[in-house]
């Protein structure tokens, strides 16, 4: 258990990193989401199909990012709460023990 | 991942509600069970949604589409598919409201492919390969790697399902290929999410049956 998971994390996210730009650049950016994408491949093959039903509400661009960015946030307090508490903690027991 | 409003036609949109309904009625009950029995292991339940939440809200392009991770791995391999299919459902149904990302007539086979399938696979690939001697970070990596993976394959069945077998393939190109490098970073952070769970408060862990007490030492010594 030698080899570091932190190390490998980091040589992941920079090589999907390296990965991402290198298409960005050879592409010029063009993206599409995966989801539109496989809506676009159902249209292809199924012209005449309607959607059943339209989202009641769709944020505009900025918004959208606004919205996810949100989502992350809510995650990410709950995941610094978690491990700052049970951090803290450990750092208290010790120093009772010492004492 | 997600299928989008209304592109599933009613008679499929209705049949993975209903078998979606069925699994989080079950499952609610038994989280109830879970909960009550205990209590202790909330601050976990709590941390794995936060994954799910944290790392759905992530749009990574790759290739020629962009994906997200699904962030299931760390609730399939605490908590079982049964829970985690309760936290997708809130997150997914965050994301149908207010996002237009999914949709609330889809979101019967979302919850069922990114909540139940993917979860289901992960969680019984960790069962089996914890009791054998493989690294328990591989392990770990590997259960959310076919979480985030698995999630994938079964939405472009759904679709498939109902659009016609053909577009299975092109499906599988779009979703499942370039979730690959997804899925690869995703087990890594877990892994990594895993290993401080481990050496913060290790308890959890061993309440919920994730891990032997040897294992747990070993992860920290």
């Amino acid at each position: 258990m030698s080899l570091k998971v932190e190390y490998l994390l980091i040589a992941a996210v920079v090589l999907l990193a390296a990965f991402f730009a290198f298409h960005a650049l050879t592409t010029g950016g063009e993206l599409i989401a995966s989801d539109d994408a496989a809506e676009d491949l159902i249209f292809d093959h199924n012209p005449d199909y309607e959607p059943i039903f339209d989202p009641i509400f769709e944020p505009p661009g900025e918004l959208e990012s606004l919205l996810f960015c949100l989502q992350g946030a809510i995650g990410a307090l709950i995941i610094g709460l978690f491990f700052g508490y049970y951090y803290a903690m450990n750092k208290v027991k010790k120093r009772e023990q010492k004492a | 991942m997600h299928i989008m409003e209304g592109m599933l036609p009613t008679e499929w949109a209705a049949f993975w509600w209903a078998v979606t309904g069925i699994i989080l009625v079950v499952s609610i009950i038994h989280l109830n069970k879970v909960v009550r029995k205990n209590r202790d292991v909330l601050p976990l339940l709590a941390v794995s949604g936060a994954f799910i939440f944290v790392l759905s809200s992530l749009k990574i392009p790759v290739g020629i589409s962009s994906s997200h991770p699904t962030g299931t791995g760390l609730s399939s391999i605490a908590f079982g598919p049964a829970i985690t299919s309760v936290l997708c459902a809130i997150v997914l149904l965050f994301q149908a409201l207010f996002l237009a990302h999914g949709g609330l007539t889809t979101l019967g086979a979302n919850c069922f492919a990114m909540g139940f399938f993917g979860p289901l696979l992960a969680w019984c690939l960790f069962k089996f390969m914890k009791k054998t001697s493989v690294n328990i970070y591989f392990t770990v990596f590997l259960a959310t790697f076919v979480a985030g993976l698995g999630t994938y394959i079964m939405t472009s069945l759904q679709i498939a399902l109902a659009h016609g077998m053909e577009v299975m393939l092109p499906l599988l190109e779009i979703f499942a290929l370039w979730q690959i490098p997804i899925a690869i970073v995703e087990g890594l952070v877990i892994v990594v999410a895993f290993k401080y769970i481990a050496k913060v408060k290790g308890d959890f862990l061993l309440k919920t049956n994730v891990i032997t007490e040897e294992q747990l030492a070993k992860i920290n010594s």
